[in-house]
């Protein structure tokens, strides 16, 4: 960690000029600070007159209160509360003299300004440790020269210093005599059982915003002078603009300027209203340039990908073609997921100021520094001139990793030569592209002697294929012959991540597919997965797996405790367990019978990933994530049809509502493991424990989602 | 374009615009009260819920001129103080995730209180069934709308 000395001063300015600059802008307080919870009355230190910089992540007051910067970007997965926990829980001042801000892009002072891969907190953790713990012995250590004492000698409480001879001063008022010094190399982190913040619950620092309506979103975001964008994209995906007619648009009220770039055309105006209805009244006439797909044609190359082996299959143990020649019984079964949208709640938006001298880039991205590197591409600007601010997010689950809307709001700036607020309709948002892709799954497996003896896994995707190391992830390790086959067929939809890219459908299709296979074996479905990770332990191949078994035991076993699952009786129980993004899960979900119909009534859920940093948010993402899985397991469904996405709103699109939410029991395994991430882990399991809930109560397997159109769920 | 005068949280605006747009943009970019969220344009999700006289509506279906002489009010006015019964139950339960959804859940939940003092769950998921929430709070939600009962 550098200290503020070695920062440059174009930097600092930047930093300072975008926190503080410009009407709107996110400034993240938090108001929790001033709760009274407690039968003591806690004291808020007051607002500091100066306040003093330490790391990228530290400003401490005169008065002893702290500013802590939020670095990543927030999404709804709760980082800006929690990944300040960290920080001050090292630095060891009381959470209720921190204020939390929303940092802008820095690439030279933070690493992975990003929200994804539920990785913010597993690789924030020692980075975040140490900001905190450096700045602590720093204040230490400067209390020590000022006593003429050994800093050996003092103990921190609460933003504290005491001398072990009675000698106490604080950190607001070592803060101006501490800043600008060398930050210790080395420095001790504290013992998880001395954790006095992490572990604790503590409610979202923007609460008070969220709950009264301040601007904390990018589509509330405003500015002098600046005017809003409606923009008029290809209707379907490989077509072209032939030519445009915007003389009806210009003369609606409202309209200011009708800008083309690209096969796009942008319709300006004083309002968003004005802005929308210029954009109906554009007429415009496209070129088919490229193949206009549909949903038929989707289901059909996938499964014909299927019956294929690729030239390089991804993982290979064993020789599954001699284990299935040698079998007494083959199993193979196809599950097949639809395209789906994004469907985040706050349509995507940015705001653009492209000026002469500088790029001022406002809104909610989910990867900043990539969008810098492409506004700069685009407008052939040095990335120093270009600033990105981060607002709270309404929503993002991989829709806000592309930024196409930051690079579109860019360029209608530098065109337009205004500060420019560029949105989606929804209708925009959900035909404009970035789809989770259609997929399926063929698995086979061969049965010898009860057992079994190969698994071959076959994906079918478009525009891309599994993560490494997903091909390493369960029953590799557990089967003698197993073996990884992936297929990325081209679509011209544009296709990215969506909440657990690739777990969110590979874990129902896998873990349905084990109910069955124990079904056909005779054996209890959790003894099964038990008795294939005891395998695993106990006859590792070569080359390594990619998960714990024990920790994976581990999960399955409390879930498994917890829910009943062995005096379940007349119970409809499904069980489902699986590892993705570092963290184990294991879910059980019942389902009960009601009016002819069924009810998926409650899920049990048993979590692995390590150190809880935040309890309560921890469990809000847990149960948010079964209920977003469950949610679009059951209705997610999207149709495409001459290239164009034939549903375009939530009249169409049907996300869960709360009279279908299942009650939620979540269970921590007790962990001092570094902490992992939840942002995405809950939500692949939810999808198998409820189909294999389904089977139990009603006798039908399911292998295609959405399920509601295959079966009969009240909600 | 006509000029409006419309009274939102008590106050009384004027706004110069076109009879056809709809409360939920004379709001955000007339009258800089952008609590009321744009979800779907179409009166599907909820994020825009305001109340007219007191009854939750959806201010992306109402255009300025349908809205006549009710009285608007939004999150902005719930509460002066971020105290409103809901407010406080929803700091207890920790409700939002990505928040987005939120002003609009509350204020259809505050009209829902209005009209039944002690809801029951299927009264809950019948008066709410017009809010989304896609980082899937119902659970929050439904436990905050009765501790608010309880504390009315």
């Amino acid at each position: 960690m550098t200290n503020q000395n070695t920062y440059s001063d174009s930097r600092r300015s930047f930093l300072k000029n975008s926190i503080v600059g410009g009407a709107g802008l996110v400034i993240g307080i938090n108001y929790m600070s001033c709760k009274t919870d407690s039968a003591t009355v806690e004291i808020i230190k007051d607002m500091p007159n100066q306040w003093f910089d330490f790391d990228a992540f530290l400003k401490i007051g005169d008065t002893g209160r702290v500013t802590i910067m939020s670095q990543n970007p927030e999404i709804g997965q709760n980082i800006k509360t929690s990944m300040p926990m960290i920080v001050a829980e090292e630095l060891d001042v009381a959470w209720r003299d921190v204020i939390v801000e929303q940092a802008p892009l820095n690439t030279e002072w933070y690493t992975r300004q990003v929200a994804g891969g539920s990785q913010s907190i597993r690789q924030g953790w020692e980075t975040l440790r140490n900001a905190g713990a450096k700045v602590r012995q720093l204040l230490v250590n400067t209390a020590a020269e000022q006593w003429e004492a050994e800093a050996s000698d003092c103990t921190t409480s609460e933003g504290v210093i005491s001398h072990s001879d009675g000698r106490t001063t604080d950190y607001g008022q070592m803060a101006a005599l501490a800043a600008g010094k060398e930050l210790p190399e080395e420095v001790t982190l504290k013992d998880p059982k001395d954790f006095k913040i992490i572990g604790q619950s503590q409610t979202n620092v923007d609460m008070d915003g969220i709950l009264t309506g301040k601007p904390l979103f990018g589509i509330d975001y405003k500015r002098d002078g600046m005017v809003y964008a409606s923009v008029m994209r290809p209707p379907s995906f490989g077509q072209t603009l032939v030519a445009y007619d915007d003389s009806a648009a210009k003369k609606v009220n409202g309209v200011i300027d009708v800008i083309k770039f690209g096969d796009k055309i942008a319709v300006l105006a004083k309002d968003n209203w004005s802005a929308m209805k210029g954009k109906k009244a554009l007429i415009a006439e496209w070129n088919q340039k490229e193949k206009a797909e549909d949903s038929a044609y989707h289901t059909d190359i996938l499964k014909e990908h299927l019956d294929r082996k690729s030239e390089k299959p991804r993982r290979v143990d064993g020789d599954v073609d001699k284990a299935f020649a040698d079998a007494d019984q083959v199993i193979e079964r196809i599950y097949e997921a639809p395209f789906l949208p994004h469907a985040c709640l706050e349509p995507m938006n940015f705001f653009a100021d492209v000026t002469e001298d500088k790029v001022e880039l406002v809104g909610p991205i989910q990867t900043p520094q990539w969008q810098q590197n492409r506004v700069s591409d685009l407008l052939g600007r040095d990335k120093e001139q270009i600033s990105i601010q981060m607002t709270r997010m309404g929503g993002g689950f991989g829709r806000r990793l592309y930024g196409d809307f930051t690079v579109e709001a860019a360029e209608i700036s530098s065109l337009a030569k205004r500060p420019v607020s560029l949105l989606f309709t929804r209708e925009d948002d959900m035909t404009a592209g970035t789809y989770r892709p259609a997929s399926a799954y063929k698995i086979k497996v061969a049965i010898k002697d009860g057992e079994m003896t190969a698994y071959h896994l076959t994906e079918a995707f478009f525009n891309g294929m599994m993560f490494d190391p997903m091909p390493s992830n369960f029953p590799c390790g557990a089967v003698p012959n197993y073996r990884v086959d992936c297929h990325s067929i081209e679509s011209n939809l544009t296709t990215g991540a969506w909440r657990a890219p690739y777990a969110n459908f590979l874990a129902f299709a896998e873990q349905a597919f084990f109910d069955e296979l124990a079904e056909i074996l005779g054996k209890d479905a959790v003894d099964y997965r038990i008795e294939l990770l005891e395998k695993a332990k106990a006859n590792p191949p070569e080359e390594e797996y990619n998960y714990d078994a024990d920790k994976f035991i581990g999960v399955i076993k409390l879930a498994a405790e917890k829910s009943g699952w062995y005096n379940k009786g007349n119970k409809n129980l499904g069980f489902c367990a699986y590892y993705s993004h570092n963290t184990y899960v294991a879910e059980v979900a019942e389902v009960v019978k009601k009016d002819n119909s069924t009810v998926i009534d409650k899920v049990y859920c048993a979590v692995d990933c390590g150190l809880v940093i935040n309890p309560l948010a921890a469990l809000n993402q847990i149960e948010g994530g079964i209920i977003d899985g469950i949610g679009h397991a059951m209705y997610g469904d999207f149709e495409i049809k001459n290239g164009r996405a034939t549903i375009d709103n939530f009249n169409h699109y049907r996300l869960i509502k709360m009279a279908a939410a299942p009650e939620v029991e979540v269970h921590f395994v007790k962990s001092n493991n570094d902490p992992t991430g939840l942002g995405e882990p809950t939500l692949p399991p939810a999808g198998g424990a409820v189909a294999n809930a389904l089977f139990s109560a009603t006798g039908k397997r399911l292998y295609k989602q959405p399920f509601i159109k295959e079966i009969d769920v009240l909600g | 374009m006509a000029e409006y005068t419309i009274n939102v949280n008590g106050q009384d605006h004027k706004v110069n615009v076109d009879g056809d747009m709809p409360l939920l943009w004379v709001l955000r970019d007339h009258l800089g009260l952008v609590g009321t969220k744009y979800g779907c344009g179409v009166a599907q999700c909820g994020a825009c819920t305001v109340h007219a006289d007191g009854e939750a509506m959806r201010s992306c279906a109402m255009t300025i001129s349908q809205l006549g002489n009710k009285k608007v009010t939004t999150i902005e006015g719930l509460s002066d103080n971020a105290d409103h019964v809901l407010q406080e139950a929803w700091k207890e339960h920790d409700v939002p995730q990505c928040g987005y959804c939120q002003a609009g859940q509350i204020m259809s939940a505050a009209a829902l209180l209005e009209e039944n003092k002690n809801p029951s769950d299927q009264d809950i998921d019948d008066y709410m069934q017009g809010n989304i929430c896609r980082c899937g709070t119902y659970l929050r939600i439904k436990k905050a709308i009765k501790t608010a009962a309880k504390n009315l």
